[in-house]
């Protein structure tokens, strides 16, 4: 069982015209097996809290705290949080050329688990895995993220959640860009990864249509830089009828 | 042991000011330029394996077929008459590549060696020069490869860090020929490349990939020069660098030039350099000259960057760590190229030597 909590976070970026402040005291407590939305309109900051937690160096802490299980996240170098236990499925995964998915995958699963998995056994996984989210072998031939389609892209993150099993998962809009098909088989990916390992999902969107596939625990509505709203999935329900007007003009 | 002072007044000693010259640090070519170098008469290049059938290797006594304005060359001419020259016969297709070595050490003398690989028409190999070792060589090395003929032509330089490496590679290519190469410079102290392709006959075409990783004190510099002098040649350059530590510089030119005569021609070249600490500089210039405006295509593109901190950042988000992460951008970066290789054994050994060149430079550790 474990939590991450998230305790008065304040989080500014440093552009051009100075430090603008962007998160604003967030509080939010994720448990294993639980299921958090958080929804709010473009420019609300939802990718900065994601990007925040994991630990982007663009990203200055300005207040507040990360903990997992008790840990300091915010103390954590990047790969310290992963081993750590956080996950984050990026909207824009990175192109990283010259290297192969299944080089990659290796790479990440040795420095996760602390040695190198077996061979056979490994193959083994990483089919399994590319099979349930419908993903074509050569997939693990090519180019990290180089060439992928927009599916493809979220479907390798989601085949990383899986094979990775990490105990806190954010996903940050892994529904943009998707098709209903698409959307259908990666959802499957979230919802196994929710049954086998018990994961506890943050799962960041602008839209409710995901949230068909994948039933929240809680959903937060998030605008200018902070949780204004919570509830159950019922909240969802209203936002899909009538918008973040009201909470974006408060 | 010959002195070679005599005879070669008139041959032009470099300044460093001249264009060609321009970014050498000639103190560091042990002599080789000015004539004042003692140069030994060692063969250091040596056959490994077996010879296939159709091909011979042998010592002969032969004039240049090339020409050439480098002075360092020109001063190997006028030392040597003869030439370490293989040839592969007309028709005939060798399917296993043909293994080169030097790895002698000496750092008294310069040796000053001509070498000549002749594709007869229709024939078709790779040839492989391994270079290891630490040795102060020049290399006038011409290449033909005839009518229809096939060359690939690997040059790996994994010098000792005292080397010092001055060659022309220059290939003939003659009608509907093809030269491929991949040059691979990861040691020596001192290492200046020329490959040059001289178009023969239309339809002839070629593809010129290199990578290089220079570190601490160490100058790699590649310069080539494609002449499109005749219709219907194709050529691609594509040469990927990196540098890590102090004084780390290498140089990369591109001269491409479009005769007028050169109708249909196809060109493209590029060059990348990934700067991986600070006191390391890259040289990068590529250029075109055009006479003709009855082309197919013409481009060239250079571009300089540091890690991208995208690409760390996502490696790391999966647990992988700095170092780690910084290894693999730069091994991937390198595998377009030295994939093309085609030799496990060859690959492996030159990306565990990029993998110990950074660990030493102590790039991976940001």
């Amino acid at each position: 069982m474990s939590t991450l909590e998230i305790r008065g976070l304040k989080v500014s970026v440093t552009t051009e015209g100075g430090d603008v402040e962007i998160l604003k005291g967030v509080d939010l407590t994720i448990k294993s097996g639980e299921t958090h939305a958080i929804m709010g309109p473009n420019g609300s900051g939802k990718s900065t809290l994601a990007y925040s937690i994991a630990g982007h160096p663009k990203y200055t802490i300005t207040g507040g705290t990360v903990t997992l299980d008790g840990a300091d996240v915010l103390e954590m170098s990047v790969d310290e949080r992963a081993k750590a236990g956080l996950f984050l499925a990026m909207q824009y995964p990175v192109e990283v050329p010259g290297v192969s998915v299944s080089n990659f995958l290796r790479t990440a699963a040795t420095a996760l688990r602390g040695e190198a998995p077996k061979l056979r056994e490994w193959v083994g996984e990483v089919k399994g895995a590319m099979e349930a989210l419908k993903m074509d072998p050569s997939f693990a031939a090519r180019n990290v993220n180089e060439g992928f389609s927009g599916g493809e892209k979220k479907r390798h993150e989601i085949m990383q959640l899986e094979l990775l099993k990490p105990k806190i998962a954010i996903l940050d809009e892994t529904d943009s860009g998707l098709d209903v098909d698409a959307l259908r088989v990666v959802s499957e990916g979230v919802n196994r990864a929710k049954e086998n390992n018990n994961v506890g999902v943050l799962l960041i969107t602008h839209y409710t249509r995901i949230l068909k596939y994948i039933k929240p625990d809680f959903v937060h509505v998030f605008a200018n830089g902070k949780i204004v709203e919570e509830g159950g999935p019922e909240l969802a329900d209203k936002l899909e009828a009538q918008g973040y007007e009201e909470y974006v003009n408060a | 042991m010959t002195a070679l002072q005599s005879n070669l007044l008139e041959i032009h000693t470099p300044q460093g000011r001249e264009e060609a010259w321009r970014f050498t640090p000639l103190k560091r070519l042990a002599g080789m330029h000015d004539g004042t170098a003692v140069a030994s008469l060692l063969d250091s290049l040596k056959l490994t394996g077996a010879l296939p059938s159709g091909v011979s290797f042998e010592k002969v006594e032969a004039e240049a077929f090339t020409m050439s304005n480098d002075a360092i060359v020109q001063r190997i001419r006028a030392f040597s008459g003869s030439v370490q020259r293989l040839t592969v016969s007309q028709n005939t297709e060798i399917n296993e590549p043909i293994h080169f070595s030097r790895s002698m050490r000496d750092l008294q003398s310069v040796e000053f060696a001509r070498v000549q690989i002749v594709l007869e028409p229709n024939s078709k190999a790779t040839v492989i020069f391994e270079n290891s070792g630490d040795l102060r060589l020049g290399e006038d090395l011409e290449i033909r490869v005839g009518a229809g003929a096939h060359l690939t032509f690997i040059s790996l330089q994994e010098w000792g860090s005292s080397s010092v490496h001055a060659a022309h590679h220059h290939a003939v290519v003659e009608r509907d020929g093809t030269f491929n190469s991949i040059v691979v410079t990861v040691g020596g102290s001192l290492v200046r490349l020329l490959p040059t392709v001289e178009f023969a006959g239309s339809g002839a075409s070629t593809e010129l990939l290199g990578v290089y990783f220079a570190t601490e004190g160490q100058f790699f510099e590649h310069r080539m020069f494609v002449d499109h002098l005749v219709p219907q040649a194709k050529s691609r350059v594509n040469y990927k660098g990196a540098l890590a530590g102090q004084d780390a510089h290498t140089v990369w030119i591109g001269d491409v030039f479009i005769r007028a005569a050169a109708e249909g021609t196809d060109t493209y070249e590029l060059n990348r350099n990934l700067l991986l600490s600070d006191g390391a500089r890259a040289d990068s210039v590529p250029n075109l000259e055009i006479e003709t405006g009855e082309i197919v295509g013409a481009g060239h593109a250079s571009t300089t960057g540091r890690f991208d901190d995208e690409q760390l950042f996502y490696l790391m988000s999966r647990g992988i760590s700095s170092a780690d992460a910084r290894r693999l951008v730069v091994r991937g970066f390198f595998t377009e190229i030295v994939s093309q290789i085609k030799d496990q054994v060859i690959e492996d050994r030159i990306m565990a030597r990029i993998d110990d060149e950074l660990a030493k430079a102590g790039a991976i550790n940001g």
